[in-house]
């Protein structure tokens, strides 16, 4: 080491490679969230606190204030009191119990650690529920002088229910029981009773006292016979590989990232697997098929994206995907369905009522939903089965769950991200239900969309044309029907493909439950635009002759056809000129106020700005304004098939 | 090829924590109408517009920036956060109290609680108010203070900003509950499982920007009640006879400079910092001076509508 020979400040060399080091150290540690439950005055608090203040994660004037706040409410005579670390709420500190699930966080050398303390008492269940959900282990704690109580059962059931896979059984208040060895080994035959039927990867069985700290993070003098590890010490070596890191690879679609035309990424956290620039994906439940082109993130592309990375999918193809697909391994790809069996924790005061209209929203999705019918409860304390007509808050129930729309999905116990939901209340937007999915009610559901290989160009290119929706908009009497049929007799000569879309033909079939009301007009104009739309695809010149008034609606119609099919035709003829034509006497019947919201009358007719073809009757005949718009079709290669 | 495994093993815990955090902020752009950053200047923010540049890249993040200025910020916070948001290009919205202002509240003439309702508070909720935003992120963590140990990362609140701890909706897996009825609003906190550890390696690991009041310099300082603040700027009453002092001092918090208390410190570079404070015995918001009261204190003003 050379003298910097400066009298300015300068850190030490060594120190400086030192906390390098460290860095570097610590910037690679895993991380593993755990939860703590157990019954109420098992120590849970005590235990935390306990791990918070032995990882010297507790500072002076958070460790007096607690002296301070022991003086108080404290239970633990001279001692500080270390679950008023942790019971954040002054409620909380003021009752003595903990009754909002909280987060605490603190590290070892090793791994970074998220606990979630959950609350003992009964009518909380719920948020046992929230801590589970993003746990990899459960620590349940049991008072060694009471062994299992109904709530260890429940504990345990809802650590299963929600899909954990490692469960530590900490045997708590050892010092109370004279650290007998018998006493453990009784309450791990048991909690084994029932806890090797719940589908736990493992569970570990570790005798300790939080209050004095034997076996919480260091082993026990006290318990000699004891040769498992300390309960750190088995957070800290606990296998956290879960059961999605061997499934196919998901990646639920949650925003279309489109900063300008070149660039089209489908960003979302990888659910499960991993995915690799080439490989082939299917999305589901849009059904559509593509190459992995690039994985894009702020720092370069990736090589490969694995599960819980936020990532940019840019796809080789431009596919129509949006937010509530799953982007899936094109061989493994996710089910898709609308009716299902469910697991469902109600949490709301206000029972599940079945057949009720909730709002079920998935990792990226929210759809309606109902349960269709309760098939039973379940016991969570002796796990049986019971008849039921409703769910009460804290009570689990299996269910069939039917949707409004269809939605991708895995089985929960394939897959926590992609098989869980959650029901919201649609008054209150309270979360009201926690659910996990089983399995489709539908045996089609395995059937995925094919991505049907004759596409609309095809269709069109047969028909040795290419696809266009002409709008035929004007006021009433301007001669759109006319010129519309005019142009498709030229073109049905000309050998072409053609359909006519009439504002008062589809009044009279698809659209005859609609009246005059601005809400009705609109409406009116959606299916005239989805059925347009439907036409287009099968790769046909569709007129569509329709007053159309407002500019809005008009856009609406254009935004939902293709680029460059949508064909605006103006046919501009004075209202002066529409109304003493009045072929149909509906002028006179507005003017004499038997008909309302007559466009142009009573109502407004807004013209187009930029319309792409715009014809005027009052100045050329029927016969040359077709002539015009054929013309404009043959220049811009519409009735050419290449 | 390398295995599955070897892959999984490579995500570190700020690499989930980042992940996680990103997820957030895109549920945001994706459901809520109006969702808008709150950003307050200091090493939490920074991460936290960092996490949003990636959460995004390559489209701008689709918020404006928010600063709630209470007029008694430290001046090169007010120059560095224009800085930075012209370098992010985003746009960038400062909201001051103009009741306030004009009845000339300030921390030395109506105490830091006064002070930090009116300026900060009320602000906060004018300011939501009157752009109508239905989602703001804030940049709070869970490891701070206890009661927002218990925060959800979408924090509910009615139309009156309040927070209401004992009917929080309960929060799993990923699943954000983000449905609001109109003028009701959502708190997003998606740096909540980061620690302050955990914010300082990012930063060195990333090279996040940060004002340079976060590194030790020679600065004038009086001492107050045990605190040592910082003169910024001649609006602070001096006791008579009262000289401030030069020292070597930085900040582990920013905020308003009245409130915000300095430590003496030889740590210029990032690293120094990190390794002070992995050596300290006193938790980050020892420094400032609206904590110091009972400990229920951040509970109610949270209640309240502070974030």
């Amino acid at each position: 080491m050379t003298d910097q020979g400066s009298s300015s400040y300068a850190p030490d060399a060594a120190i400086a490679a030192d906390i390098l080091a460290y860095l570097e150290t610590h910037e690679n540690k895993d991380l593993l969230r755990f939860l703590t439950c157990g019954s109420v005055d098992d120590g849970k608090s005590t235990l935390i606190g306990r791990l918070l203040y032995d990882t010297k994660m507790i500072y002076e004037d958070q460790l007096a204030a607690v002296e301070q706040d022991s003086r108080r409410v404290g239970t633990t005579g001279e001692a500080p009191d270390l679950a008023l670390l942790v019971d954040g709420l002054a409620a909380e500190r003021e009752q003595g119990i903990t009754i909002d699930v909280a987060y605490r966080f603190f590290s070892t050398e090793k791994r970074k650690f998220i606990v979630a303390d959950t609350p003992g008492h009964e009518q909380y269940t719920r948020n046992m529920a929230t801590g589970a959900s993003t746990a990899d282990v459960a620590i349940i704690l049991i008072d060694a002088r009471h062994g299992v109580q109904v709530q260890t059962r429940r504990h345990a059931f809802i650590a299963s229910l929600l899909g954990i896979r490692h469960v530590a059984v900490a045997v708590n208040k050892m010092d109370l029981v004279d650290w007998s060895e018998a006493r453990l080994h009784e309450i791990e035959a048991e909690f084994r009773r029932f806890g090797d039927g719940l589908g736990f990867g493992d569970i570990t069985a570790i005798p300790m006292s939080a209050l004095t700290g034997d076996n919480v993070t260091e082993k026990s003098a006290a318990m000699p016979w004891y040769t498992g590890p300390a309960l750190l010490e088995y957070l800290e070596t606990v296998d956290i590989l879960q059961t999605e890191d061997d499934a196919p690879f998901r990646l639920p679609v949650q925003w279309v990232n489109r900063p300008n035309l070149d660039f089209r990424g489908f960003a979302g956290t990888v659910a499960s697997g991993s995915i690799a620039p080439g490989d082939e994906i299917i999305t589901i439940p849009s059904g559509k098929r593509s190459k992995v082109k690039s994985i894009s993130t702020f720092d370069g592309d990736l090589p490969r994206a694995v599960r819980e990375q936020a990532v940019t999918i840019v796809l080789e193809d431009e596919i129509d995907s949006s937010r509530g697909d799953i982007i899936c391994d094109k061989d493994h790809p996710a089910e898709q369905s609308d009716q299902f069996r469910a697991k469902l924790l109600w949490m709301a005061e206000k029972e599940l009522l079945p057949g009720r209209q909730y709002r079920l929203r998935t990792g990226n999705k929210t759809v309606g939903a109902s349960v269709s019918a309760l098939k039973h409860k379940v016991d969570v304390n002796d796990f049986s089965k019971r008849a039921g007509k409703t769910l009460e808050l804290n009570e689990v129930g299996v269910c069939n769950l039917s949707l409004a729309q269809p939605i991708a999905f895995d089985p929960y116990a394939k897959n926590r991200r992609t098989g869980s939901f959650i029901l919201i209340d649609r008054q209150t937007n309270e979360t009201v239900g926690a659910g996990m999915l089983d399995f489709s009610l539908r045996r089609a559901a395995n059937v995925v969309w094919q991505d049907l290989n004759v596409g609309r160009a095809e269709r069109a290119r047969q028909k040795h044309q290419r696809s266009a929706v002409l709008w035929f908009t004007g006021l009433s009497g301007s001669g759109k029907s006319t010129i519309a049929n005019l142009v498709e007799r030229r073109l049905y000569d000309m050998g072409r493909h053609t359909y006519i879309l009439d504002g008062d033909n589809v009044r009279h079939g698809l659209n005859k439950d609609l009246g005059f009301t601005d809400a009705d007009r609109v409406e009116n104009i959606r299916r005239v635009s989805e059925t347009a739309k439907l036409m287009a695809d099968a790769g046909l010149i569709t007129l569509v002759s329709f007053i159309s008034p407002f500019r809005t609606e008009r856009q609406i119609a254009r935004g939902m056809m293709a680029e460059g099919e949508f064909i605006e035709i103006h046919v501009d003829t004075p209202l002066a000129v529409a109304e003493a034509r009045d072929v149909k006497g509906l002028y006179a019947k507005a003017r004499a106020g038997k008909i309302k919201n007559f466009t142009g009358i009573d109502s407004a007719y807004e013209d187009p700005l930029d319309p792409e073809i715009r014809v005027n009757t009052a100045r050329m005949s029927a016969e040359d304004a077709a002539e015009t718009i054929v013309a404009y079709l043959e220049r811009a290669g519409f009735l050419s098939g290449e | 090829m390398p295995s599955k495994d070897d892959h999984i093993a490579r995500l570190t815990h700020l690499d989930r924590l980042e992940a996680e955090s990103i997820h957030i902020m895109r549920e945001v752009a994706a459901t809520c109408e109006k969702p808008v950053m709150l950003y307050s200047v200091g090493k939490d923010s920074a991460v936290m517009l960092h996490l949003a540049m990636k959460a995004f890249y390559p489209s701008t993040p689709p918020f404006p920036l928010m600063h709630v200025d209470t007029g008694w910020k430290f001046r090169e916070m007010i120059a560095f956060r224009d800085a930075e948001a012209r370098r992010v290009n985003m746009e960038l919205l400062v909201w001051q109290n103009q009741d306030g202002l004009r009845e000339g509240i300030g921390p030395f003439t109506h105490g830091s609680a006064v002070h930090t309702d009116i300026m900060k508070t009320q602000a906060l909720k004018q300011a939501l108010d009157h752009y109508g935003f239905d989602a703001a992120f804030g940049g709070a963590r869970r490891d701070e203070e206890k009661s927002r140990a218990k925060e959800r990362v979408f924090s509910f609140r009615s139309a009156q900003h309040r927070w209401d701890p004992k009917n929080q909706r309960p929060e799993l897996w990923n699943i954000y509950n983000t449905q609001v009825a109109k003028g009701e609003s959502m708190r997003v906190f998606p740096i909540s499982n980061w620690t302050e550890l955990d914010i300082w390696q990012y930063i060195h690991k990333e090279g996040i920007p940060l004002p340079s009041l976060y590194l030790a310099a020679k600065r004038p300082v009086v001492e107050r009640d045990g605190v040592l603040i910082m003169v910024d700027d001649d609006r602070i009453p001096m006791n008579e006879g009262e000289v401030p002092e030069e020292k070597m001092v930085r900040f582990r918090t920013l905020g308003c400079y009245p409130l915000t208390g300095a430590v003496e410190s030889e740590a210029t570079s990032l690293t120094d910092v990190i390794q002070e404070m992995l050596l300290t015995t006193t938790s980050e918001r020892q420094g400032r001076v609206i904590d110091a009261d009972a400990g229920a204190s951040m509970e109610a003003k949270k209640a309240e509508g502070y974030f």
